[in-house]
């Protein structure tokens, strides 16, 4: 059971993770100085500019991990009526991302299970919408709406877009407004020519590593960060954006805290059990004091014996729970049903995930908590009275 | 005790002798409206937006009726080319030529800027007279770019206002404000405006080169010269028409 729900909360807590990651934070994030300090606002005032050339450099500086650019941005979405003037609007949040030629971000975004209705963009000028904004705004399938929003300078920006699909993320304050369109569209949309709000890396080799993305963003930001300069880029852990220090941390120790409640439980049962062994064996080490056996040599063999035990059962028990910690990893437990009205965003299939101390902390309740019983139990062995060891013996 | 008594009479008669010869606030405004306000106006401005990384520059061409009706076309750069605006009393649309569409601008959307300029939609529609919305006094004189103005305090009467407090410097001859402060109830100054070059047109004072700054956006604000002026003229009544705007 300790190894099974090891794994089965270390693979919840990377998942969830990593699908913050994938779909908002990257492992680590580069944007401008300004656009760091008012990053809850989407400031696409203080866009990176000549994203091309960003974007060259962090892959050839970093060909170890996975680049991608994107544009957040909020705004308006209006319909029109036949006569072209407005029939419904809604708020909407936006995401500019790589749509167009490449499956990458939908992979990486695992947006086709989120995918509702229609089709992905496979052209310019077409864009996704949630559901229930799509309900909402009494759209259909091809509609054309227009997307009125600010341009990276500040002034109005509106753009035509046909809906070609509807997206359900399972998250309130996603599925009440948030739209997806190919970035170069939105470029255009925005004024944005050769920019983006932010630039987002993944490890190609590993899930986050907080310590690894601290170091790699410390040493970007020597040579490119400038507090001086607004417009200078800086990078960001995962753990220094908004909110997700506190996440990790959970998830780095939760896991510990449940875990030790756990074990803790188990080992009682476990304790008892070596306590209750001791007990029954009572005549047969009053037999063997009798027979002029050593106090000290019979606890040391109550205690060998007791961490053979514990190694043997520990074993066993680790075989079978790393059974099904790896069916639970290989196969996982596909929510998606259970979860289309949830408002957490975690991914649709939950998957545990066997990490190296899935493979020892089964010893911590199987072999401590049974010594200790022992231990415990084997203490009475050194009050018996070679005197009455006959007188008992003959009860 | 007696020296102070004196003192703090004197001073009172002092303060109350000067407020004597300053003119109230509102005969000041009507002074400033007589001079400013025309049946129509026609103007080509050039507007020069100086935010952080650039210096854009558009030109439009505004045709007005009073303070209710106004037609404006952006005739540069070309990504702006061909915008329209339309205000008809308290509404106000936009036409946007690569979207073919016209949106009529409300709600939170009148805070947004016009352009990215430091000027919002509302600051634009604000079209009531100021003594409508404001009580005048006049506080003080203070020299403006070496032109003696009288200092107008405008304090909000009623409560659906930008702002709530506004400092106003008109040349004392001229009858043109050189300089706007607008403040938010707590004090905080939040438009900068000021007014030069100041030439006779058709026989009026008129500020031909405004600077906006809003005070909480970074930048240096935007530069609006006007390049050509018509005061009175004939605007055809189609100019104000929603239709017109595609």
């Amino acid at each position: 059971m300790t190894v099974f729900l090891q794994s089965y909360m270390s693979g919840i807590f990377a998942d969830s993770i990593e699908t913050t990651a994938k779909f908002s934070s990257g492992h680590v994030k580069v944007m401008t100085e300004a656009y760091k300090e008012n990053q809850t606002q989407i400031p696409n005032d203080y866009a990176i500019m000549g994203i091309a050339g960003v974007m060259k450099n962090l892959k050839t500086t970093y060909p170890d991990m996975a680049w991608i650019d994107r544009i957040q941005f909020g705004g308006l979405l209006d319909a029109p009526d036949s006569a072209g003037m407005t029939r419904s609007q809604g708020n909407v949040m936006g995401m500019g991302i790589h749509l167009l030629g490449n499956q990458d971000e939908i992979t990486r975004m695992d947006l086709k299970s989120k995918l509702l209705t229609g089709r992905f963009p496979v052209k310019k000028g077409e864009v996704l919408i949630t559901d229930e904004l799509f309900r909402k705004m009494n759209l259909k399938l091809g509609d054309k709406v227009t997307l009125i929003s600010n341009s990276m300078y500040g002034d109005m920006a509106m753009y035509n877009f046909k809906v070609c699909g509807t997206l359900h993320f399972g998250t309130a304050a996603l599925d009440k407004g948030m739209i997806m369109a190919d970035i170069e569209d939105v470029r255009v949309a925005l004024n944005m020519e050769n920019a983006a709000g932010e630039v987002l890396g993944f490890f190609n080799d590993s899930p986050y590593v907080d310590s690894k993305a601290k170091e790699l963003s410390s040493e970007f930001n020597k040579d490119n960060s400038k507090k001086s300069d607004q417009f200078s880029l800086t990078m960001l852990p995962m753990s220094g954006i908004g909110g997700m220090d506190f996440i990790i941390a959970y998830s780095e120790n939760a896991q510990y805290i449940i875990i030790f409640i756990f074990v803790f439980a188990m080992s009682i049962v476990l304790w008892n059990a070596g306590l209750v062994g001791g007990l029954r064996r009572y005549g047969e080490f009053g037999l063997r004091l009798a027979i002029g056996e050593n106090k000290h040599e019979i606890y040391r063999s109550l205690i060998g014996e007791s961490i053979l035990v514990g190694l043997i059962g520990s074993f066993i028990g680790i075989s079978i729970g790393l059974v099904f910690a790896w069916l639970m990893q290989h196969y996982g437990l596909d929510t998606s049903g259970m979860m289309k009205n949830s408002n957490m965003m975690l991914p649709s299939i939950i998957r545990a995930q066997i990490t190296t101390t899935t493979y020892f902390i089964g010893f911590i309740p199987g072999v401590l908590s049974t010594v200790i019983g022992a231990m415990l139990a084997g203490i009475g062995v050194y009050k018996r009275q070679t005197a009455n060891l006959f007188k008992e013996l003959e009860g | 005790m007696k020296t102070l008594k004196i003192s703090i009479l004197l001073l009172f008669i002092m303060a109350v002798g000067n407020a004597q010869n300053y003119p109230t606030g509102k005969s000041l405004l009507d002074k400033v409206d007589n001079n400013m306000s025309a049946k129509t106006r026609i103007l080509t401005a050039k507007m020069e937006i100086a935010d952080l990384r650039a210096t854009r520059t558009m030109i439009s061409k505004s045709y007005t009726i009073g303070d209710k009706k106004a037609y404006t076309e952006y005739l540069a750069p070309a990504r702006e080319k061909g915008t329209k605006m339309l205000k008809l009393e308290d509404r106000l649309w936009i036409y946007s030529p690569s979207t073919d569409r016209t949106i009529q601008i409300s709600g939170h959307m009148m805070r947004q800027s016009v352009m990215g300029s430091d000027m919002s939609y509302e600051d634009m529609m604000n079209d009531k007279p100021l003594l409508e919305q404001y009580k005048a006094d006049v506080t003080g004189e203070e020299t403006v770019d070496g032109r003696k103005c009288w200092v107008v305090l405008l304090t909000a009467i009623i409560p659906d206002v930008s702002y709530f407090t506004q400092k106003m410097w008109i040349d004392q001859e001229k009858f043109v404000p050189l300089k706007i402060e607008a403040y938010a109830k707590g004090g905080k100054l939040l438009k900068r405006t000021t007014l030069t070059n100041v030439q006779r047109i058709q026989g009026r004072w008129f500020p031909m080169s405004m600077v906006y700054k809003d005070m909480l956006k970074q930048g240096e604000g935007t530069k609006m010269t006007i390049q050509e002026v018509q005061l009175d003229a004939n605007i055809p009544a189609n100019y104000f028409n929603l239709g017109n705007l595609k």
